[in-house]
This record gives C-alpha cells, structure tokens and sequence, in this order.
C-alpha cells in the first residue's frame, strides 16, 4: 500500500479537498444521505442522553408522579413545618392527655397532652434528616469503597469482601441497641453514622460489582489503550455507567432507613426526646393502643406512607434506568 | 518470507501471555496457567496489512491487546521502530501509545454510552492535549466524523442513536485521532450485518492508503482477511502456525490445520457443493491450560506420528521447500508440511475448479476426511 | 405440504410506536426439503421462527394476521394446550446460543430424558437411556459417561450437538434452526452442519435454517427466501439464487462477498443502512439502497412477481436485474 504524499500537511485529519468527501458519496456507500433516510432519522433529531430518556419516561410514569409528589411535600414540611402547623410540638397540656380530635386540634392528642398533629408534622424532619444523610453517607461511602475494590481489584478487593462479609453478619436492630444504648445525645448524628457504619457495605457490594461490570467494556479498554489514567477511566469512563444501580439501591434503602430509626426510637436507643420522631411517639402511643388508637395511628400512617414512597421511586429509577428490567 | 524492503515498523519476538490459574480467598496461590499466547514473533511493514487467523481461543485477540499494551506480555518483545515497547511505563509509554491504535470488535459495548459522539472522539486529545490546541478539537473531531462517513454535525449525539455500522466508523475516527501508524482491529466487522461489513471494511482500506498506516487486521472469516490483508498468519492455541502472503496461504497451505480451516469455510456457491473435498476435523481444540506435548495440532491431525508427540515443530520453511522458490515455501510449523489446495479460488459460480489442486502428493485420507 | 405459511404478519408495541417486523411472510417446507431464509438482523427471519413455534413473546409482539398450516392445521387457531403438544414433539427448534438454551442446574441427560417424560410418559430409568443413546447418535464421544453432566462441562460445539439431539429427540416431522452455527468456529461449523444435514435425510424431516451466512446456505439449502425489512424479497431454488439473482439486495449480497480477483480493489457494498423498522420506507424496503430505483420504487409496495414456476421477486426490474452482468 505505498501511497507516494500521505497528507501530513498541518497535522489536521482532513480528506484531501473534494476528493475525500465524492469519495464517501460514491464507493463508500453509506454516505450522508443514506444515513439520514437510512434509519429513520431525520437530521433534526435532537441529542438524546441516557439520562434524559430515562427522565422522559420518568415524567410519564404515574408512580413516579404520586411518589415524587409525597416526597416534595415530606421535604417541603421538614425544613419548613410552621407552614402547616402552628403549634409547638413539644408544648403540652396533660389535662388534655389521650383525648381525641377537636376543633383546631384535628388529629386529637397524646400521652402527655401534646397536639398529634404537630408533632406529625415536625416528625417529618427527623425521618427525612436521618433518612437523607444515612443515604448519603451510605453511599459515598459505599461507592468509593466497593468502587475502588472492583475497580483495581486483588488483594484490597479480597479485603473488602471479606470485611463486607462481616458487617453483613451483625444484625441491625441488636447491632442498634448495642452501640446505641451508650450514646447519650438526642441528636440525628449518632443514628446517622450507625446506619451509615452498619449500611455501606450493601451498597459496596453493588457499587463492586457494577464497576467489574462496566469495567470490562471494551469503552474502559479504549480509552486505557488511548493511555488514560486510572482517574480519568474512573470517573469518566466507569462511574457515570455504574451508578445507576447505586441510584436504584439507594432510593430503596432510604425509606427503609427512615423505617430503621423509627425502630430504634421505639426501642429507645433511636431518638430520644425532647427530638420529636415518629418512632418516639409510636412507642409513646403503643402503651394506649387499646383507648386511643388515633395516637398510633397518625405517626405510623405517616411513617408507612413515607417508606412506601421512597420504595416506589425507587422501583420507578430502576424502570426508567433500566428499561429492560421491565 | 518475502522479501521486504523497508524496515518493519513493528516485531513481535517471542511473545508470550500466561494467565494464572490461582485458588485461594484472601490470599491466592497459582495452581496453573492458561497459556493464552506462548511464543508469537512476526514483523509488520510499514503500510503492510498483516491478518491474523484462527479459531476461538487461539490467543489472537490477546496478541492484539498486548500490542496496544492492554495486557503485559509474561515475556517476549513488541519492538515499534526498533524499540521494546513491552518494557515503557509513564510518559514514554504514552507516547507509544499514541502510534498504535486498537478499533474493537463490538461497536456496541466499545463506545462509552453516557459520552456524546464528540466527546468519544475528542477524547484522545484530552488525553494527549498536546496533538491538538483546545479551540481546534471541535473542528478536529468534525473532521474525522467527515473521514469516516459520518455527518459532521451529529457531533453532539449519542452512541444509542447510531445504528452497529455507523458506530463502528466512530470508533474508527476514534482511532484515528491521534494520526497512528499502527492500527490493531479486532475483529471489526464481524458484529455487523452482512450489508454493511463490506462499507466498513472498503472504508478501512480507503484510510489505509489515504494515511498510510500499517493494519494488524484480526478476523475469524477467511474470506475478509484474504481480502484485506497483504500476508496472513495463522494461529491455533497459542501459537503461529503458519504465515506468509495471502496466496502462499490461501493456495498453497502446507500446515494441515490451516488446509482444514480453510476447506472447512463454507463457499457461497452451491454448484461448488458435489466436488468439493472438505477436512473435517473431528474433536475440538484443547484447553489452553493444558495444550498437547509436541505439535499442538496432533490431537486433530490425521497425519500425527510419533515424532509430533515428542518434537516442537519450529515455525520455518519446511526443509522440503526450502529453497524451491515456489510459493510453498513459507514458514509452517509442521513435521510433515506439504502442499495442498483446498480452496476453489475465486469461488464464482460457474468457475469451480476440481477437488484437488496440483499440490498433495498423497491423497486424502479417508479415515478423517469426507 | 408439510409447513405452509400464508401472509403472516406480527408487530411489536414499542415505546416509539409499532414496528412491523413480519409484513406478510408467506412460504412452505415439504418434508425431507431444507428451506433456508436468509436476511439481516432486523428482517424477521427468526420472528417468523418463533411465530411458527409459537414462542413470540406476546406483548409487546403481537400477530396481526395469516395463517400457519402445519399438516393442513392452522396453528394460530389451535388452542395453546394442543399446540404445546406439537411443540417439541412434532415441531422442534435450534437456537444459536446452545449455552443459554440448556438450563445450567440440570444435567444434560435430565434435559434429553425430560422430552420422554414428558411426551412419552416414560420412566426416569428408560428415559435415561434413551438419553444416552440420542448423545451416540449426534455423536458425543462417551456418551455414557458424559450423561451426568452440567451443560457447562461440554464445549461450544458439544453443547450444540446435546441441543440438536433434543430438538430429535421425539422424530419431529419439522425443525426450525434459527443460525445454528453461528456461535461456532468454522471448523466445528461445519462438524455441526453436517450431523445436522444426516439426520435431516435419516429422519426425512423438514428443515428450516435461518441464517445470515450464504456460505452455510449453499452448502445445505435445496430452497431459499431472502428476507428484508419483514418481506420476502425473493424466493428460488437454491442454484438459481447464487447464478442469476432475480432482486437487487440478493445481487448486492453475493456482490459483496470478498473475491480473489477483487483484490486491492473497493468491495462492492450496498449503500445506506438496513431499515429502522419503526419507519420502513414507503414502496419498496429496500428502494433507499437499490442502484436500479425508479419513481414507482418510491410509491408502490412491489408484489412477489412470478419469474417462473419456481422463482419468486418482489421487485419490478427483476427482468432488468436477471440479466445484470455481476459486478465482480
């Protein structure tokens, strides 16, 4: 193949003039114009991404609709309560103890003679606080760690797994009640940073073995080829492709969080009052189940509505994510 | 082996990958290897194609990825320009790499899906920002979508909206970014609808002449390879077994396998069906892990004696050929290498030619063939 | 005639509308014939298969229309708990992923026996036995031994094999095998081809071969139909096929087969890109790529023109393409 004047001319990669280009119209076959009748596309057609046609049918899925809906207004309730409710959840009037709804009081009122309704609202803030920040930390904490172990493999991986291992043979609610009984703050931070210890390690290993997935497409070997570096592979290549089932695993997870520390408030190792929770007043109202069911009735509806709706977008991301699942 | 005139670009000497075979949880002990690739050494010529042929499991792509420095080879040399390029690490390797370029054999899993077109293709300047000044790479890429037969201004789409054959030449112009004079292709046409393969693969040879650059074409259809490639070589577990221009090979085999390989490649012409003499093999190629003694073909040679079983046959001209000045006289790694044509070249309808070619001393043997 | 398929027609829901993968397919098998159809993914040459099989998955596929006569019975019409009784017993199917298709948690012998089971209500013991003797006869060296096995213990073309023995397995009258051998290496294709071919001649069975491989069709075929875009395009004896093909994608195909003297030259090539079966062109499919398209390519959908007796294309210059010179 002596081809006598290569164009080297200038470095650029360009067809020599016209030539080149009737040479892709003619020999060549699949030039413009059967491409553009060819699949059907017009050249109109706009830049679609994964991630945008994952939206599109985001927006079309009515679980979606509902579910998003009932987390904005959970949100929206948890940085904002005096929105809703005017009260103060922790002023109480024990003459007022267990009795049911009246006017301005609609969800009646607890042991202690607190208003039901406020505290409902206020709850809020500490269900979605510890449901939130344990994803978060859970998963950065996951992702990185089961990133790096699938992504260089060896004996750090061997490690990882076998340290995930362990953590998944603690059991959650008595790993709770042990590690939680010598914590004295009534803060979220100490429940936070149990479930965060407790929760990585699932998603470590799907984080793992979504990076060993992706990292074996031949996209990651071209780019290692082109003579990337381990970052750039990383972040570019691996991570925005492995971490959608991080995403889907995650949307779950944070409802049963939420459902987590309402455990352990009610076993008192959880929240612990003056913090308003729905645990603690689940716990509160359980004494009284049989004379007023309503106490238990609000903060548990509450909380049940609220795990349902993370756990249904949850499955909603994974439908859009992953088309194929369906 | 023909005689080259200029200097070969690339040689291969010796090259060889074993994978380990390891047990253990946390701390792994070898218990084997898989020789994948174990004693390979070929040159490539400036503008030369060389194909590379073989069943699954031959170590062909593992060549292929050892040659862009995907795989570290466990011993041997990979010389570009006289330098072992096995041995670089850093910057140095990096500057290799920029002259040897890989296009893959799976348009679909081998473009990042999350990255646009002009990204995909405009990386390679991200990671070499030297080859191109940041405010020329959009023009760059758009130039490159235009080399390859794509509409410049798709240049902001995705990799899901290209069909198999289109995706293929973004990762042709993915390639060819960093202006390399190697290109290693792994099997690239074989994910694609028939129609299309011969577009991509006109298109290959186009930008071979039109950048001159020196293809190591690797394929499992014959047919492609002899079309493209100027010298063949031919390679069953692990090793080469027999290389030498496409007509010494295609016409004049002297290894047994490759003379049933190739009768084994099915001929679009039925006419060709009555006299055709195919090889059957019978068995199967064995495990890597644990090739046969000798001759790594005996298992399935109906000409294996004795002397396959003890004896390494070299790859050389057969002393039988040597210095005939015919075609056959090539290396092939056989003990009892002789001439024989299976092929009905051409394989036009109405020009099939007879079973057996003016090679072949002895006739076939019946045991093993029908 | 043994399998008689009349204007079948099947679509797929998708989420960007309906995409006619089968647009009025009609041909026939007789026993003891090899009918291959060939065409491109995307053409409908295994939806066709399944819909004869009546494996399609339905939703999203559906069948809009045409009849499928087997033995003069319309399967479509026949309830399903009859139809599973032909399935597999009178009417088999090979896929190209053997791997996928065996379960990986039984051995092979419980699969090969199961088919008695079931079909014959013979015990596990004769079964067993009449498993080993099927693996002997696809020619599994050590049959015995061998019948304990898992699925991931044979090689590629094994396992090829162990799926052809149970398609056999209950003498069905038709075998449908959508790209047999595929998957395989030449040399264990062929193997494959051939212990395919003599227990088509043993047993007199229709067979249907899809494929995408002109090689692997001359060798076997005695009728083929070449499919594109859901269409026959054209059906012939397999002879007349690869001397004087009577459509221009037929042509184009053989055309663009890599040839000794072409060396050094461009390979012919089809231009363009196979259909997007959302938006099939209107007319004729294949106008967009065709080198002799007219106005009325554009505007018509062809019909299948009788070229003679047994020769069929959809296209309205298959006199003009009949005696094209070859471009080679």
């Amino acid at each position: 193949m002596p081809e006598p004047e290569p164009p080297k001319d200038e470095g650029a990669i360009a067809p020599t003039g016209t030539g080149g280009t009737m040479d892709l119209a003619t020999s060549d076959g699949a030039g413009l114009e059967g491409l553009d009748q060819g699949d059907g596309k017009g050249p109109d057609e706009k830049a679609r991404s994964l991630w945008s046609d994952a939206w599109r049918d985001l927006r079309r899925n009515p679980v979606f609709i509902i579910s998003g809906l009932i987390i904005l207004f959970l949100v929206f309730i948890a940085i904002w309560p005096q929105a809703i409710a005017s009260g103060n959840p922790l002023s109480c009037n024990l003459s007022k103890a267990q009795q049911g709804s009246q006017p301005g009081h609609p969800f009646g009122f607890t042991a202690q003679g607190c208003d039901v309704y406020t505290r409902t609202v206020y709850g809020a803030r500490a269900s979605v606080t510890v449901g939130v920040c344990a994803t978060l930390g859970v998963a950065i904490v996951g992702t990185v760690l089961g990133g790096l172990a699938g992504f260089f493999g060896g004996f750090s991986d061997s490690i990882l797994s076998r340290v995930t291992d362990i953590f998944f043979g603690i059991p959650v609610v008595l790993g709770g009640l042990v590690l939680l009984s010598v914590v004295t703050s009534s803060s979220v931070w100490p429940v936070v940073g149990f479930m965060v210890l407790l929760g990585w390690p699932q998603i470590s290993r799907i984080a793992r073995g979504s990076v060993i997935t992706i990292k074996q497409n031949d996209f990651v070997q071209a780019a290692r080829a082109l003579g990337a570096s381990n970052s750039r592979m990383m972040l570019r290549h691996v991570l925005p492709n492995a971490v959608a089932p991080v995403i889907v695993v995650a949307t779950i997870a944070l409802g049963t969080y939420i459902a987590l520390e309402a455990t352990l408030s009610y076993l008192g190792v959880g929240l612990k009052p003056p913090s308003v929770s729905w645990g603690i007043d689940i716990s509160d109202a359980s004494k009284f189940i049989r004379n007023a069911p309503h106490m238990l009735l609000w903060p548990a509806g509450a909380l049940a509505i609220t795990v349902l709706a993370f756990i249904m977008l949850g499955d909603a991301v994974r439908d859009a994510l992953d088309p194929k699942l369906r | 082996m023909t005689s080259r005139s200029a200097e070969p670009i690339l040689e291969v000497r010796d090259l060889v990958k074993h994978f380990p075979l390891t047990q253990g949880i946390l701390f792994k002990r070898q218990i084997g290897a898989v020789k994948a690739v174990d004693g390979v050494s070929f040159q490539l010529a400036p503008g030369e194609t060389l194909g590379v042929v073989g069943e699954s499991g031959c170590g062909k792509s593992t060549v292929a990825r050892m040659l862009v420095n995907l795989e570290r080879p466990t011993s041997g040399e990979i010389r570009y320009k006289g330098e072992d390029i096995t041995r670089l690490s850093g910057r140095a390797l990096k500057a290799v790499r920029r002259n040897i370029q890989m296009v893959f054999q799976d348009p679909y899993t081998s473009l990042n899906p999350r990255m646009t077109v002009g990204d995909i293709i405009g990386e390679p300047f991200d990671i070499h920002p030297e080859v191109a000044p940041k405010g020329d790479r959009r023009r760059r890429v758009q130039d490159l979508l235009d080399v390859v037969g794509l509409n410049p201004e798709y240049i902001n789409r995705y990799p899901h909206q290209f069909s198999g054959g289109q995706r293929q030449r973004i990762g042709i112009a993915r390639g060819l970014a960093l202006r390399p004079e190697i290109i290693v292709a792994d099997e690239p046409v074989s994910a694609l609808d028939v129609s299309v393969q011969a577009q991509v693969i006109n298109l290959m040879e186009r930008l071979q002449n039109e950048f001159d650059l020196s293809y190591v074409f690797i394929a499992h259809d014959l047919s492609i390879v002899r079309h493209i490639s100027d010298r063949v070589g031919v390679m069953y577990l692990g090793r080469i077994i027999e290389i030498g221009t496409d007509t010494q090979i295609y016409d004049h085999p002297t290894h047994p396998y490759t003379q049933a390989l190739l009768s084994a490649v099915p001929v679009p012409d039925p006419a060709a069906r009555e006299g055709r003499e195919r090889i059957i093999l019978t068995g199967e190629v064995p495990s890597p892990a644990h090739p046969p003694s000798g001759c790594r073909f005996r298992t399935r040679c109906w000409k294996a004696q004795e002397r396959c079983t003890l004896e390494v046959p070299l790859l050389a001209v057969p002393a039988v050929f040597r210095d005939t000045h015919g075609p056959a006289e090539h290396d092939s790694a056989c003990h009892f290498a002789e001439e024989r044509q299976v092929v009905t070249s051409g394989a036009g309808p109405g020009e099939t030619r007879g079973p057996d070619g003016e090679g072949g001393e002895q006739g076939p043997d019946p045991d093993n063939e029908r | 005639m043994l399998l008689e398929v009349r204007d079948l027609q099947v679509e797929f829901h998708t989420r960007d509308g309906v995409a006619k993968a089968v647009n009025g397919v009609s041909y026939s098998v007789d026993a003891g014939e090899t009918l291959a159809v060939l065409g491109e993914s995307g053409s409908g040459k295994s939806v066709t298969a399944q819909a004869i099989m009546g494996i399609l998955d339905i939703p999203p596929g559906r069948i809009a229309g045409g009849e499928v006569l087997f033995k003069g019975q319309d399967l479509l019409k026949t309830k399903e708990d009859q139809r599973r009784k032909i399935r597999g017993a009178d009417m088999a199917m090979i896929f190209q992923d053997a791997l996928s298709s065996l379960n990986p948690v039984l051995s092979v012998g419980a699969q090969l026996g199961e088919m008695f089971v079931v079909h014959r209500g013979m015990s596990r013991k004769d079964a067993r036995a009449r498993a080993v003797e099927l693996m002997d006869r696809v020619r599994i060296p050590a049959a015995k031994e061998r019948v304990n096995d898992y699925p991931h213990q044979f090689s590629g073309g094994m396992r090829q094999r162990i799926m052809i023995a149970m398609a056999m397995a209950l003498e069905p009258s038709l075998i449908i095998a959508d790209e047999p051998t595929t998957a395989l290496d030449v040399t264990v294709q062929a193997q494959v081809m051939e212990l395919l071919a003599d227990l088509q001649r043993e047993l007199n069975m229709g067979l249907i071969l899809i494929t995408h491989d002109l090689g692997v069709v001359a060798d076997v075929a005695d009728k083929i139909a070449v499919m594109y875009a859901g269409r026959i395009v054209e059906s012939a004896p397999v002879h007349y096929i690869y001397k004087a093909p009577a459509h221009p994608y037929t042509r184009g195909l053989l055309d663009s087969i890599p040839r000794l003297d072409q060396k050094g030259r461009d390979l012919y090539a089809i231009k363009g890109l196979p259909p997007n079966l959302l938006k099939i062109p209107a007319g004729c499919a294949f106008n967009p790529r065709c080198p002799r398209a007219q106005d009325i390519c554009r505007t018509d959908v062809p019909p299948l023109f009788e070229v003679d007796e047994s020769r069929r294309s959809a296209c309205f210059f298959w006199r003009e393409t009949l005696d094209d010179v070859p471009v080679r």
